[in-house]
């Protein structure tokens, strides 16, 4: 046998026994795939140039070191996870949180805000702009689809149809919709109009659905996703069609002998979205610690248990859609004013995943987390193609996105900042404990 | 054993009308046999036992009872304590638990990511009123009904000697402190009728001790009627009022411990033919001695 195959040999009988070895280069494949896939195009002219600008490029090196980082992460928390699971076990059974003193934490919180408010006067426009369309609009969506997703868990895949519906109802009440209501409003009283279609939406939506088991829930919102966009496109007489509709106003207050106008500048479309963002996390805040927080995690424990204590489930998970729906709803009136132009286009499935994406990565049924991890999902693509690593190209973002996602699934699937129930309830699951299937355990099976 | 460990059941609570009346209520899952006509009626104040061997249709019967399962045929009539008749069959079950009958299952099913504390304010707060709009703003309402639901949710875990562990999370407990916290739970939605589900399975003869002591104040303090499934005879012997016999979906016995404890057909569907055995092994207080401490046993004996 040549002293290659002999080599050949070792590597392979090395794959199959050594755990490390076989996590170390199925963690290489995986750079190399992303490193494949976001990297050019091949051409008919330069078959090969797609393989050679992607794999035969200095940038390999980036994503193999990418791929050996991950394996290291798993290397450590492989061989050291147990000794780490017993720390942080500690931790959680002494201070129940983080920053257990409410005054550092409102400490923080009043930090975050002043940073918040003086650092965008220092952007660019074209960063202030981001900061609203991208970071802004998309902190409120996951804060909204964090009530269905995280507190109530619900699985809703067409989330972007109560923003579309939302838009679409700024987009009447101010009268730039082809069909006109008996009086135009100003944006502002539009606010609630927007917001009570999306929730009516919500509610017709989900109390038949929300009957039926999570699986279909997930079904039926896709659907519902698809149908508002096609509605939207095809019904040109009501939606204005697929070119969309122009002439949405932007908001301005001309009241008690103020006026103001919110024109094209982006400073102060901030201002005002950072308002409603802080008055919905308020609000939300005090939602999770109340009776309705509570049982919304009951029902996501154990739902039998939850019906035998007395709560309506049906009632409380159509609640937590509706609240999101309407969330969504505000999201998408507010950006249908600032840009002052709708298109069924910006409707996309896509939209709906990306959305929960967001909620995953932040960490599910935290609102810390629902506010961060969109911010820095949304702004990182952004930062990224201005300062370009490895090749980064923005349209490869789903794909980076996808890697991401897995990775996070492996290493904290309760996400970047968890709320303190999810995690327990995750860590319960890992030990085997909790949400035993439907009604098999109020009995030892159906003639007990 | 000597039975001096467990209270003398007290008959004095026993009287009044009927607080639940089940009416020839038969249930099948497409063709096999749940409950096959059972007549079964327990009085106001009252802690009624249903014991049965495994499979003999008693959980079949509580979820009946509770809006979990729905009967082929047959009625069940709730009586609350203000005079109003309501038929369960075709109710669901939260609509079942806001008439006045609450439940903890065999297997204990509580919110595990939650505090203790966390567990009975959800049953408290189930009988509360504050909507999401309420919660939000935090009105006057909800702050009150916070306030109340805190105390309650105390009160109730002092009643069943959970006060100290009230921040401990539910996964956290022992078995025993489980049962028991599911009966607080269960018993924070203020029920005039209290279904327990073998409360001692899988429990230690101290604990035993003390859950029958803690089902005992249940009933006499709260003035709670129990409908008690159980498979620890000397527990049942000793604290039920009266005592129905399931088997095979039917009810075969109905009457008093002692009663229960020489009906020939009781001692047939436990002991079968294996009577002189049992007794010849030590058990010589009837059946209930020989099911002792082992849950499930009357089942494995037929």
């Amino acid at each position: 046998m040549s002293a290659a195959a002999t080599d050949r040999v070792l590597f392979v009988r090395g794959l199959r026994t050594n755990t490390d070895a076989r996590r170390l280069f199925a963690c290489l494949v995986g750079g190399l795939v992303l490193a494949l896939m976001t990297g050019p195009s091949g051409s008919a002219s330069a078959p090969t140039s797609g393989f050679t600008g992607s794999i035969l490029n200095p940038r390999v090196f980036g994503f193999l070191g990418f791929g050996a980082a991950i394996w290291l992460l798993m290397t450590v928390r492989h061989r050291f996870g147990d000794r780490i699971r017993a720390a942080s076990d500690r931790v959680q059974a002494g201070p129940r949180r983080l920053f257990p003193d409410r005054r550092v934490r409102y400490g923080i919180y009043v930090v975050v805000l002043a940073i918040a408010i003086v650092y965008p006067m220092h952007l660019s426009s074209f960063w202030q702009e981001v900061l609203v369309d991208q970071v802004g609009v998309y902190v409120l969506l996951a804060v909204g689809l964090n009530v269905v997703v995280g507190y109530a868990g619900l699985l809703d895949l067409g989330y972007i149809a109560f923003y579309a519906i939302g838009a679409y109802s700024a987009a009447y009440w101010t009268g730039a919709l082809p069909i006109h209501p008996f009086v135009h409003l100003n944006p502002f009283w539009a606010i609630p109009f927007a917001i009570l279609a999306a929730t009516l939406a919500g509610v017709i939506l989900g109390a038949p659905t929300l009957r039926l088991r999570g699986d279909y829930l997930a079904i039926v919102t896709l659907g519902f996703g698809e149908i508002i966009q096609i509605v939207a496109t095809n019904l040109t007489g009501v939606t204005g069609g697929a070119q969309g509709v122009i002439g949405i106003p932007h908001f301005s207050i001309h009241l008690f002998g103020i006026r103001y106008a919110w024109g094209i500048n982006n400073l102060p479309y901030y201002y005002l979205l950072l308002g409603f963002v802080v008055l919905v996390l308020v609000l939300f805040r005090s939602l999770e610690s109340s009776r309705v927080g509570r049982f919304w995690t009951a029902i996501r424990e154990d739902e039998v248990a939850a019906e035998a204590s007395g709560i309506n489930v049906l009632k409380y998970k159509v609640m937590a859609f509706a609240i999101g729906a309407s969330t969504s709803g505000f999201a998408g009136m507010l950006t249908a004013s600032k840009i002052a132009f709708v298109e069924p286009g910006d409707f996309t499935v896509q939209l709906s995943i990306l959305i929960l994406v967001l909620v995953i990565f932040g960490g599910m049924g935290s609102l810390p987390g629902a506010v961060v991890g969109a911010a820095v999902l949304q702004w990182a693509p952004w930062y990224l193609r201005e300062h370009p690593v490895l090749g980064f190209q923005q349209q490869d973002i789903y794909i980076y996105l996808g890697a991401l996602l897995v990775v996070m699934m492996i290493f904290r699937p309760e996400g970047m900042i968890p709320s303190r129930r999810r995690k327990r309830e995750i860590g319960l699951a890992e030990h085997g404990v909790g949400h035993a299937d439907a009604l098999s355990g109020t009995g030892s099976g159906p003639v007990a | 054993m000597s039975t001096s460990v467990l209270p003398e059941p007290s008959a004095a609570l026993a009287t009044g009308d009927a607080i639940v009346e089940v009416v020839d209520v038969s249930l099948s899952f497409g063709g096999v046999t749940g409950l096959a006509g059972v007549d079964l009626g327990q009085r106001r104040g009252e802690i009624l036992a249903v014991i049965g061997p495994n499979g003999a249709g008693k959980t079949s019967l509580f979820n009946c009872l509770t809006g979990v399962y729905t009967p082929q045929s047959g009625s069940i009539v709730f009586r609350g304590a203000n005079g109003h008749e309501t038929q369960v069959i075709g109710r669901k079950p939260h609509v079942v638990n806001h008439l006045g009958i609450a439940r903890t299952f065999q297997t204990s099913r509580l919110f595990n990511a939650l505090t203790a504390f966390e567990n009975v304010k959800i049953g408290v707060e189930s009988r509360q009123h504050t909507g999401p709009v309420g919660a939000m703003l935090r009105l006057p309402r909800t702050r009150r009904e916070e306030r109340d639901s805190d105390a309650r949710s105390t009160e109730l875990l002092d009643f069943v000697g959970l006060r100290a562990r009230a921040n401990e999370l539910a996964s956290a407990l022992p078995y025993g402190d489980r049962r028991r916290l599911e009966i607080a739970r269960a018993l924070g939605t203020a029920p005039e009728l209290l279904l327990l589900d073998e409360p001692a399975a899988g429990t230690n003869p101290s604990e035993k001790v003390e859950l029958a002591a803690l089902i005992r104040r249940v009933n006499a303090d709260m003035g709670v009627s129990v409908l008690l499934i159980e498979h620890d005879m000397r527990l049942v012997m000793s604290l039920a009022h009266r005592i129905v016999v399931l088997n095979f979906g039917r009810v075969i016995a109905a009457g008093t411990p002692e009663e229960i404890q020489r009906n020939p057909a009781v001692i047939e569907a436990y002991l079968g033919t294996t009577e002189g055995e049992r007794e010849a092994s030590g058990g010589s207080e009837g059946p209930g001695a020989g099911a002792g401490t082992d849950p499930g046993a009357g089942g494995e004996e037929r």
